[in-house]
C-alpha cells in the first residue's frame, strides 16, 4: 500500500496521469459553469430587496468559498508533504496558493462591486469582506515566504508550516472579526446577508460552486505539472521528455 | 529540563542587559509613535480618548514586531542556534526560555510604561487599568506568535518586512479584543469577556507556539 | 555504534553524494575528505541531525537519530565553522552556557582546569569580544573537553588555531580515542595523527 502511494505520487507518474484529467475537469467546469451562469443571470427571479444587482453573488459567493477551500487544501497538502515527505504534496500546495489568492481577490472585488449599488460605497468594513482581506494577506505571506527561501525543500516545509499555523488561526480570526463587526454595526442590518434563498437562486449558486471547484482542479493540475517539471528539471525523466519534443 | 530553561533565560537576560543601550529602543519607539497621533490628528481630549485604545495597541504591536528580530538572529549568525538544536533537552523548552526573555525585555516594559501613554491620550483611570491587564495578557502572545514568524524567516536575508507580512494577520484577533477592552472600559462597561478571550488565546499560544517554533527552526536553520 | 546508511544529499540542485554508507565504532577516528564544495559540511550536518538527507538514515546504537534525538544528543558534541562565542559573556560564562544546554553543571574548578588545558588559563573573566579568533576557538575546545560526549563531530576543527592549538587538538583527539571515544572530522589542513584513521572520500568518486 505504501509502495503504491509512493509510486503513484512520484512526479513523473503524476505528470503522465494528470494530462487526461485536465481536459476532463476543464470541459466539465466550462459546461457546468455556463449552465449555472445562464440560470443565475437569466432564469433566477429578481430579488425583491436588491433588484438585479444581487446576481453578482453567483460569482462572489463561490469565489469566497473557494478561497477558503483552497487554503484548506494547501494546509493539508503541506501537512502531508512535511509528515510523509511526499514531494507531490508540496507541489500541489505551492501550485494552489496563487489560485486561492486569486479567488480571494475576486471575492473582494465582486464584493466591492456589489456594495456600490447597495450602499453607495465601494468598500465597507463588513465582517466577511474583512475576513476575506485577511485571508488574502495570509496567502500573500505564504507566497512571499516560499519565494524568499532559496532551498526548495526548506521553502516548501517552512511555508507549509505557515499554512498550518494559518489554518489554526483562521477560526480565531474569523470569530474575532465577526465579533468586532457586530460592535460597530450600529442600527443597520448585517450588510451582506444573502437574499432569502429561493430554490431558483440556490441551484445556480451550487452549480457555480461545483464549476469553480472543477476549474480549480483543472488549473491546479496544470500548475502542479509545471512545478513538477521545474523542480525535476535536472532529472532524467524531464530531460527525456524535452528530447522527445 | 527546568534547569536548562532557567539557565538559557538567565543567559539571554544577561546578554541583553550587557548591551543595555539597545534595550530602550522598542520602548522609545512605542512612546514616539503614540506621540505622533496627537500631532498628526488633533490633541483634543475627546478625540484622543476615541483613538487611544487603537493607537496604543497598534503602536505596541509594531514595537514588539521591531524587536522580534533579536530573538534568533544573533544565535543563528554566531552558531549558538546550532548548539541549542543539538541539546538533549526538548527544543520547545529552550524556545520557551528565549521567548520568556524576549517578553521580559520587550513586552513587560511596554506594560509598565502604558499608564504614561494613557495619560498622554486622556484615558480615564478605569481604562488605564484595563489597558495594563490587556497588554499583560496580550504581549506574551505577541512574543509567542512572533517567535513562529521569526523562526520561519531566520535564514532569510533582510527578512524584516517578510516577518511583518507573515505575523500581522495573526496578531489581528489580539488587537481587536485588546483594543476593544480598553475602549469599553472607558465607557465604564464590563470587560470580562474580552479579557477571558485574551487569556484563552494566551493559553493556546503557550501550548502550541513553542512547538511550531521548534519545528520551524529545524526546517529553516538546517543550512 | 554510529552508522550512516545510503545517505543522499542535494544542494542547490546539485547531487553531492549518493548511497553513502559507513560506520564508526568505539575508539575509531574517521576523516571525511574531499575538495571544496563536495559536501563535507553538509554531510556532517546530516550526521548531526541538523540537516535532513534526501535519502538514507543515520543510526546511533541502531536507532535512527531523528526518532531518538535525546539519547543521541546526550552522547555527541558538534563544532561547526561558526565561533559560537558570545562577545558580551566572559570566557567562563561562555563555556558554562554551552554546557548548560547539555544540562551539565560543573564546578568552576573543573571548568578552570579545562581552560588551562586549552591555554586560556587566566582568561576566565575576559569577555568574548576581547579575544582573538584563535582564542575563541579554544573556548570551543574546552567545551568539547568537558562535554562528556562519546562521539565528537568536528567540522574543520583546526580553523583559526595556531601551531600549539593544532597540536592541542591533535592530542585531544588521540586522548579521546584512547579512552574509547570516537571522532568524525573534516579538515583541509593535514592533521598529523599518530593513530589509525579511517577515511571517507567525497567528490567525483563519491563512495564510502
Amino acid at each position: 500500500m505504501w509502495h503504491w502511494i509512493q509510486r503513484f505520487s512520484s512526479p513523473k507518474h503524476f505528470y503522465v496521469m494528470s494530462a487526461p484529467l485536465i481536459t476532463w475537469f476543464s470541459v466539465s467546469a466550462l459546461l457546468i459553469g455556463a449552465y449555472g451562469l445562464y440560470l443565475g443571470l437569466f432564469v433566477a427571479p429578481t430579488d425583491y430587496q436588491q433588484g438585479e444587482s444581487y446576481r453578482i453573488i453567483f460569482i462572489h459567493v463561490p469565489a469566497a468559498w473557494m478561497s477558503m477551500f483552497v487554503y484548506m487544501v494547501m494546509a493539508v497538502s503541506s501537512g502531508i508533504g512535511i509528515i510523509w515527505q511526499i514531494r507531490l504534496a508540496d507541489m500541489v500546495a505551492a501550485a494552489s496558493a496563487p489560485i486561492g489568492a486569486s479567488f480571494a481577490f475576486i471575492a473582494l472585488v465582486t464584493g466591492s462591486l456589489w456594495g456600490k449599488p447597495m450602499w453607495g460605497a465601494y468598500w465597507v468594513w463588513d465582517a466577511r469582506l474583512t475576513s476575506e482581506l485577511i485571508l488574502l494577506f495570509l496567502y500573500l505571506g505564504y507566497m512571499a515566504l516560499q519565494s524568499a527561501i532559496e532551498d526548495q525543500r526548506s521553502a516548501d516545509k517552512a511555508s507549509g508550516l505557515l499554512a498550518i499555523v494559518g489554518v489554526v488561526n483562521i477560526p480565531i480570526i474569523h470569530y474575532s472579526v465577526e465579533w468586532w463587526n457586530t460592535l460597530h454595526q450600529g442600527a443597520t442590518v448585517a450588510k451582506f446577508d444573502k437574499p432569502s434563498m429561493h430554490i431558483d437562486m440556490l441551484i445556480p449558486l451550487l452549480l457555480m460552486a461545483v464549476a469553480f471547484k472543477l476549474f480549480y482542479a483543472a488549473v491546479v493540475l496544470v500548475r502542479a505539472r509545471n512545478e513538477a517539471l521545474y523542480r525535476d528539471r535536472n532529472r532524467r525523466w524531464v530531460r527525456e521528455l524535452v528530447e522527445r519534443l | 529540563m527546568l534547569k536548562a530553561y532557567y539557565h538559557l533565560l538567565i543567559r539571554d537576560l544577561r546578554l541583553a542587559l550587557r548591551s543595555r543601550h539597545e534595550l530602550a529602543n522598542p520602548l522609545i519607539f512605542f512612546v514616539l509613535v503614540v506621540t505622533l497621533f496627537p500631532l498628526a490628528v488633533t490633541p483634543t481630549p475627546q478625540a484622543l480618548q476615541t483613538m487611544a485604545p487603537g493607537v496604543i495597541w497598534v503602536s505596541a504591536l509594531l514595537a514588539v514586531l521591531l524587536s522580534l528580530d533579536r530573538l534568533f538572529k544573533l544565535d543563528y549568525e554566531d552558531g549558538s542556534l546550532d548548539q541549542l538544536m543539538l541539546s538533549p533537552n526538548p527544543l520547545m523548552i529552550l524556545v520557551l526560555a528565549k521567548v520568556t526573555a524576549h517578553w521580559l525585555l520587550t513586552g513587560l516594559p511596554l506594560v509598565i510604561i502604558a499608564p504614561l501613554l494613557g495619560l498622554f491620550m486622556s484615558l480615564p483611570a478605569d481604562a488605564v487599568t484595563v489597558l495594563i491587564y490587556s497588554l499583560l495578557l496580550g504581549t506574551p502572545v505577541l512574543s509567542l506568535v512572533g517567535a513562529i514568524g521569526v523562526s520561519l524567516t531566520v535564514a532569510v536575508n533582510r527578512g524584516g518586512v517578510l516577518l511583518s507580512l507573515i505575523i500581522l494577520p495573526l496578531y489581528i484577533p489580539i488587537l481587536i479584543f485588546g483594543a476593544n477592552a480598553v475602549d469599553v472600559a472607558a465607557d465604564g462597561l464590563p470587560v470580562t469577556g474580552q479579557l477571558l478571550f485574551l487569556g484563552a488565546v494566551l493559553a493556546l499560544a503557550l501550548s502550541l507556539a513553542p512547538l511550531a517554533t521548534s519545528v520551524a527552526l529545524r526546517i529553516t536553520a538546517s543550512r | 555504534m554510529f552508522e550512516a546508511k545510503s545517505l543522499e544529499c542535494v544542494r542547490d540542485d546539485r547531487l553531492l553524494f549518493n548511497d553513502l554508507s559507513f560506520a564508526v565504532a568505539e575508539s575509531e577516528v574517521l576523516q571525511i575528505e574531499g575538495p571544496n564544495g563536495s559536501g563535507k559540511t553538509s554531510l556532517l550536518r546530516i550526521l548531526c541531525g541538523l540537516r535532513l538527507a534526501e535519502a538514507g538514515h543515520v543510526l546511533w546504537q541502531g536507532e535512527s537519530i531523528i526518532s531518538n534525538r535525546e539519547d543521541y544528543y546526550a552522547n555527541m558534541v558538534y563544532i561547526g565553522h561558526l565561533p559560537c562565542v558570545k562577545g558580551d559573556l566572559t570566557v567562563l560564562e561562555n563555556v558554562r552556557s554551552l554546557l548548560d544546554t547539555r544540562s551539565l553543571s560543573l564546578g568552576n574548578e573543573e571548568i578552570e582546569v579545562a581552560l588551562s588545558k586549552v591555554g586560556l588559563a587566566s582568561y576566565e573573566d575576559v569577555p568574548g569580544k576581547a579575544l582573538s579568533s584563535g582564542q575563541r576557538r579554544r573556548i570551543l575546545l574546552a567545551f568539547v573537553e568537558l562535554s562528556q560526549a562519546k562521539l565528537w563531530i568536528l567540522d574543520e576543527p583546526l580553523t583559526a588555531l595556531d601551531v600549539q592549538g593544532v597540536a592541542l587538538m591533535e592530542s585531544m583527539i588521540m586522548e579521546h580515542k584512547q579512552s574509547g571515544g570516537s571522532v568524525v572530522f573534516t579538515t583541509h589542513h593535514g592533521m598529523q595523527l599518530e593513530c589509525e584513521m579511517s577515511s571517507v572520500q567525497l567528490g567525483r568518486k563519491a563512495r564510502g
